[in-house]
């Protein structure tokens, strides 16, 4: 396995025909894949943060830029039905929500991935209710991390729009067949203006292709029954050979993303690993908060402290075996979720990650923080206190306390 | 095609015998006339409930059509995304065939828990059927009761008891919401009336834009009579004027049956166990009186709206404004 990293390569892109720079919300950006993409079917309903995503796509629909059908649903739980039924019937299909409104279409998101329909969901990331709040957790995503969707994170704008084109050939491969989410962090990224390196529609046509579903409903020739109940003579085969199918896509997400950089020079791995090969102090962080924390990680290796950082992009499948040879040989890890697992007494990603380092001969010190819920801001000096617990704990060979919230009130 | 037993008994059965319904469920003979009445391919989608569980089980299905089944209450939704991908790829030039859009659902689904989903799909005026088979419970997980159960009908979730006479509310008129989304067909009939059946499923199928039909399906498990009565029983809810078959054209209603002779409501409740105590307990002769003066009061009003009684429809091909009014 290679390019689990990411490495940017500076100059590179002006080697790419057409690109184009542009500034753009992270809404925007999204929308401009989905033009790009031009799916046969869009049904989506509008909920904040994602709103201007779908506005924005019904204004293409509406100037005739795009050919696609545009579902103006009631509901998202009827978005999901309806982008299955399209996905099922062998249309190309994108939906996009946040928060409640994946919360709404959270019955239909395991059946989508159960009837391998490969629909592309963009989420703005935001918190549930209640209180209600309408800024970025990710306890949307991370709620529905088992539904059998693959999930792909994404810091900002620029890996939100490369994340959804390379989530259609992900989603439509035939080894994959699987719907795919990409995860921005609501408000954070999808409101905020950043400079945006576009690919010109011809590349990026060529690179997503023609969808050639293997079978689907409009195949009049070949009649097909999708959906049938299986109890307990063949339900267990279903699930297995649907767990095999999403731990099996690893491969070809990553082979995507070698083909992506030939036509962006942005290349994508697994998760990104900053600074991190002679790293003693590491964070696990996910989404636009890992910029925050490069910024922390250069101040640190400035002062000569060995700072480095691990972003997951891919957190289904979740790279378990990479991750732990990418952290394996730290002193200290800090994992931070910006979501808490109520009751658990650590977040998902931690439970993922020490799940990972299990078996390890010498495993590293481990802690873990929920971190800016409901868009609460992270700071460089927020950043700067983990790091300096995690020397601390690296100094005194233990760690008095695992779980804890960051910038609270006590 | 006409609708005539010998024509029809030449046409391929696309509901396959081996499904493993009831006998005698009037959902059954339902799902046997609409597939004998289609003529061009047709998809389906089909909501949980009897007629999914019995057709579909892996490995086999009684569909010899494309066929989805998704959810319970979005029976609609999913044929409306079918819908979209069909007139999407149609009009990139990647699909020529003529193709038909039917979405199925029970009482449970449509009168419930799917009514927002059926909703929306209407209002967005995609090109689709859809079917309520309607026995007037939860029939699939044990007979509790739904918003298409009448009156005084003792259910698993509304049982008879000594301090209750089973049901207290009436059932909704889903038939008269579906109206009020202004479609351009929407009809009532039962399995028991073949011929008017068959008919409104051709015309609606020919009809562009969302249709409607709400069929009373006997359920002679639920609804406690002999599964040799399920036809009777559909034609005495006719008969008795509980269950009128007209059909709403382009906003016209039209009255598609009149019985010679308005039997009383009790020659439809007496046989069905679910209505049993109501004629053991004097106490509740009310509540048949209840039932009577209300399908008096409704069959009066459905009269006054019906300006035209016509017969069994023809299967003439109409059309009206659906999804793109200009």
């Amino acid at each position: 396995m290679t390019n689990l990293q990411t490495k940017k390569e500076p100059g590179s892109v002006k080697d790419i025909k057409s690109a184009r720079f542009a500034a753009m919300t992270g809404n925007n950006a999204i929308a401009e894949a989905m033009r790009q993409i031009n799916p046969d079917v869009v049904a989506a309903y509008p909920i904040t943060p994602q709103t201007e995503a779908v506005e924005e796509f019904a204004d293409f629909v509406a100037n005739g830029k795009v050919k696609t059908e545009y579902v103006a649903v009631e509901s998202e739980h009827s978005s999901m039905s309806a982008c299955i039924g399209a996905s099922a019937a062998g249309a190309r299909t994108i939906t996009t929500t946040s928060s409640a409104g994946f919360a709404l279409m959270w019955e239909m998101l395991p059946i989508a991935s159960g009837l391998r329909t490969p629909i592309v969901m963009y989420v703005a990331n935001r918190a549930f209710s209640a209180p209600l709040n309408i800024h970025c957790s990710h306890d949307d995503t991370m709620g529905g991390r088992d539904t059998g969707w693959i999930q792909l994170y994404s810091e900002n704008a620029q890996e939100g729009y490369d994340n959804m084109i390379q989530a259609i050939r992900i989603a439509e491969d035939q080894s994959v067949r699987l719907p795919v989410m990409v995860c921005l962090d609501g408000f954070i990224i999808s409101h905020s203006v950043e400079r945006v390196d576009l690919l010109d529609d011809e590349t990026v046509r060529k690179f997503i292709g023609e969808n050639k579903p293997p079978y689907h409903l409009l195949n009049v020739a070949k009649p097909i029954t999708i959906g049938a109940c299986a109890l307990q003579d063949y339900y267990t085969e279903h699930k297995r050979q649907h767990s095999e199918a999403l731990i099996n896509s690893k491969d070809k997400i990553l082979q995507v993303a070698d083909e992506f950089a030939k036509i962006s020079g942005r290349k994508y791995g697994l998760f990104e690993s900053y600074k991190l090969d002679d790293a003693e102090y590491g964070l696990v962080i996910i989404n636009s908060a890992a910029g925050v924390a490069k910024m922390v990680v250069d101040d640190l290796r400035g002062k000569g402290v060995k700072a480095g950082l691990l972003k997951p992009r891919v957190y289904r499948p979740f790279p378990g075996k990479e991750i732990r040879d990418a952290l394996k040989h730290l002193k200290a890890i800090a994992v931070m979720d910006r979501v808490d697992a109520f009751g658990a007494g650590r977040t998902p990603t931690f439970t993922e990650v020490a799940s990972a380092m299990y078996g390890l001969e010498k495993q590293p010190l481990m802690i873990n923080y929920v971190y800016g819920l409901g868009g609460r801001d992270i700071r460089l000096e927020d950043i700067n206190n983990v790091y300096e617990k995690l020397m601390d704990i690296a100094k005194k060979g233990k760690v008095d306390k695992v779980f804890d919230y960051l910038t609270v009130r006590e | 095609m006409a609708l005539s037993l010998k024509e029809l008994s030449k046409k391929e059965e696309l509901f396959s015998s081996g499904h493993r319904l009831c006998a005698g469920c009037g959902a059954a003979t339902t799902m046997r006339q609409i597939m004998l009445a289609t003529e061009d391919p047709v998809v389906i989608s089909t909501a949980t409930g009897c007629v999914y569980v019995a057709t579909a089980t892996y490995p086999y299905t009684a569909w010899k059509c494309n066929w989805i089944h998704s959810a319970f209450e979005n029976s609609a939704a999913t044929i409306s995304g079918v819908e979209a991908a069909y007139q999407s790829l149609k009009r990139q030039g990647k699909i020529d065939k003529k193709i038909k859009f039917i979405a199925i659902g029970g009482d449970g689904g449509t009168y419930d828990i799917g009514l927002q989903s059926l909703s929306g799909a209407l209002e967005r005026g995609h090109n689709f059927l859809y079917v309520c088979y309607n026995n007037e419970a939860y029939m699939n997980t044990g007979i509790q009761r739904s918003g298409a159960t009448p009156l005084g009908a003792s259910t698993t979730t509304s049982p008879a008891g000594s301090a209750s006479y089973g049901k207290k509310v009436f059932r909704k008129d889903l038939t008269a919401i579906v109206a009020a989304h202004n479609i351009p067909y929407l009809a009532q009939t039962t399995p028991a009336h073949w011929r008017d059946l068959m008919g409104k499923v051709q015309k609606a199928l020919a009809v562009e834009g969302p249709t409607f039909l709400n069929i009373l399906a006997p359920c002679h498990r639920g609804w406690r009579v002999e599964m040799k009565d399920s036809m009777k029983l559909a034609r005495l809810a006719a008969d008795t004027c509980y269950w009128p078959l007209y059909e709403v054209e382009n906003g016209q209603w039209k009255l598609n049956y009149t019985p010679k002779e308005k039997k009383p409501v009790t020659e439809w409740l007496k046989p069905q166990g679910r209505f049993k105590h109501l004629f053991s307990n004097p106490e509740y002769q009310k509540v048949v009186d209840r039932l009577q003066e209300t399908v008096d009061k409704e069959w009066a009003a459905l009269l006054k709206k019906c300006v035209v009684e016509s017969k069994p429809p023809e299967t003439e091909t109409k059309t009206a404004p659906a999804r793109d009014v200009c």
